[in-house]
């Protein structure tokens, strides 16, 4: 029998579970203008699903522009005009016939500075999946509400005081209570933009553990300016600049080896 | 390449390649005076060889907690952590070439007082000149991130393991002829092989070189031409 080098096993599994990777979000050719500014160019991507992904970029560069696209936030922006193609399993997403709010149960979204509902922790959750109707009777609606703070790692500090408001938690606490929010309608897509700068180390931590425990069942994308948790948390990266979609790939590769001299001078400090 | 945003990060990064040219330099000069000191017999210049070796301790020392430091306090990415973690491996090999050095230059004081074979001591030293002009070149292109020169020294390797391999056999034959060489051939043997050594530890660097410019590993098999682990002296009577 021949052996084959470590090396080349390391390579044929890798290029294995890259086929096996199942795409989730396809965008081709996606331009997105603000009034006369055009704010992205072109940005064809793949995203695949039950993995993270990760935006990257220095301030302006479209990112989050883009990362709204996923969602249709930008449907609230008059100004803001969206086209090209993005299809999540294979359906356009800009389709006339298709409802945003639908949508957006389908994609949920973690915002930069956490948002909760000044409700009860309960009902931040709960409000959700009561206004898609997925919950027929006041105790499927505690065990969502029960899941979903699961889920998001919140449970166990907030279960003797639900009725408390969601406001009243702490920074880390709240983004948790968010991220509980978003899953408690049964998303496929976690969208989150920069979901840990206004957090601590150990509540950012909290949250990247997190992040890693979805991704088994969420496709989740994450605009970060922090190349150091882009490179913990993401499978895949994607670097955009000057409203560009520079370089995309394996995360360990982009971090380590990037192709373009654009990606290697933002990702090591040399951005003039 | 760019200069950082942080300028204090450029400076960092300076003060290692400074540190590693300056091991480069001591770990040079400690090979080539070591063999001067076998040629000449020169006891007193092997002891000074012997000595010099704390200093290059100290440098890789610097230059592992100044790597771990920079490390620490940057999270450097891509080339700049490739360049950080290429110095902590580059100042590793050199550290032991150094250590190298310094057994070759103890065996020179074991062996100055004994009678020498010229002739055998010349082939030493033209594999010690190889080997010099191996650690000069890999040394050169660690500074220029050369990688076809360090590609070069990867593969030019084999010819040292060859002389290597044909002054293994040649001791043995001095060993067989007279009892009375073993001694002086036995230290010889070992100092041969510090030498072979030293010119692994240059293919080392090379492969550093060619990760730290490419961010990918050499994959291909090295040529190797030593051959002294196979070979065997014949016994009286036996084919």
């Amino acid at each position: 029998m021949t052996t084959m080098p470590n090396i080349e096993l390391a390579k044929a599994t890798a290029a294995e579970a890259a086929d096996e990777a199942v795409t989730k979000v396809v965008a081709r050719d996606v331009n997105v203008y603000y009034g006369d500014k055009h704010a992205l160019h072109d940005v064809s991507i793949d995203i695949p699903e039950k993995a993270v992904t990760a935006f990257i970029g220095p301030s302006g560069c479209g990112k989050s522009t883009f990362l709204r696209c996923i969602n249709r936030m930008n449907d609230t922006i008059p100004i803001c005009r969206v086209s090209g193609r993005i299809e999540i399993d294979g359906s356009d997403i800009y389709d006339r016939g298709l409802d945003p709010v639908q949508l957006r149960a389908k994609v949920g979204m973690v915002f930069q500075k956490p948002n909760p509902f000044p409700k009860s922790i309960y009902e931040n959750v709960a409000y959700g999946p009561r206004i898609h109707g997925l919950t027929s009777s006041k105790a499927d609606l505690d065990e969502v509400v029960t899941m979903s703070l699961k889920r998001a790692g919140l449970y166990e500090e907030v279960k003797d005081r639900l009725t408390s408001p969601g406001t009243g938690l702490s920074g880390g606490q709240q983004q948790r209570l968010c991220i509980a929010r978003a899953i408690a309608v049964n998303p496929e897509v976690i969208l989150m933009d920069e979901p840990c700068s206004a957090l601590d180390p150990i509540a950012t931590a909290k949250i990247e553990e997190l992040i890693d425990e979805l991704r088994e069942n969420y496709t989740i994308v994450i605009v970060t300016h922090s190349m150091q948790q882009a490179a913990r948390v993401s499978q895949r990266t994607a670097f955009f600049h000057l409203g560009k979609l520079v370089e995309e790939g394996s995360t360990e590769q982009i971090f380590t080896a990037p192709q373009d001299k654009r990606t290697q001078d933002y990702i090591t400090g040399r951005f003039g | 390449m760019t200069d950082h945003i942080v300028s204090s990060y450029d400076v960092e990064l300076d003060t290692l390649r400074s540190k590693i040219a300056e091991m480069g330099g001591i770990a040079e000069k400690m090979l080539g005076d070591a063999t001067m000191a076998l040629v000449r017999r020169d006891a007193a210049l092997a002891q000074a060889v012997i000595a010099v070796d704390e200093r290059l301790d100290a440098l890789q020392h610097d230059v592992e907690e100044r790597a771990v430091l920079t490390i620490a306090k940057r999270q450097p990415m891509a080339v700049d952590l490739r360049e950080i973690v290429s110095a902590i491996r580059v100042a590793g090999d050199i550290e032991r070439v150094g250590d190298l050095a310094k057994n070759t230059a103890k065996r020179v004081v074991a062996i100055s007082n004994e009678m020498q074979p010229q002739k055998i001591v010349g082939g030493v030293q033209h594999m010690s000149d190889l080997v010099q002009a191996q650690l000069k070149d890999v040394l050169d292109a660690y500074a220029q991130k050369d990688t076809a020169r360090a590609l070069d020294v990867w593969q030019r390797d084999d010819r040292i393991d060859a002389l290597y391999t044909s002054i293994f056999r040649e001791l043995l034959t001095y060993m067989m002829e007279d009892p009375r060489n073993i001694s002086f051939c036995t230290h010889l043997l070992f100092l041969a092989k510090n030498i072979e050594r030293i010119g692994d530890h240059t293919t080392n660097v090379a492969e550093t070189i060619h990760y730290l410019v490419t961010g990918k590993p050499l994959a291909a098999e090295r040529p190797k031409s030593d051959e002294s682990s196979f070979t065997t002296v014949p016994v009286a009577g036996q084919q």
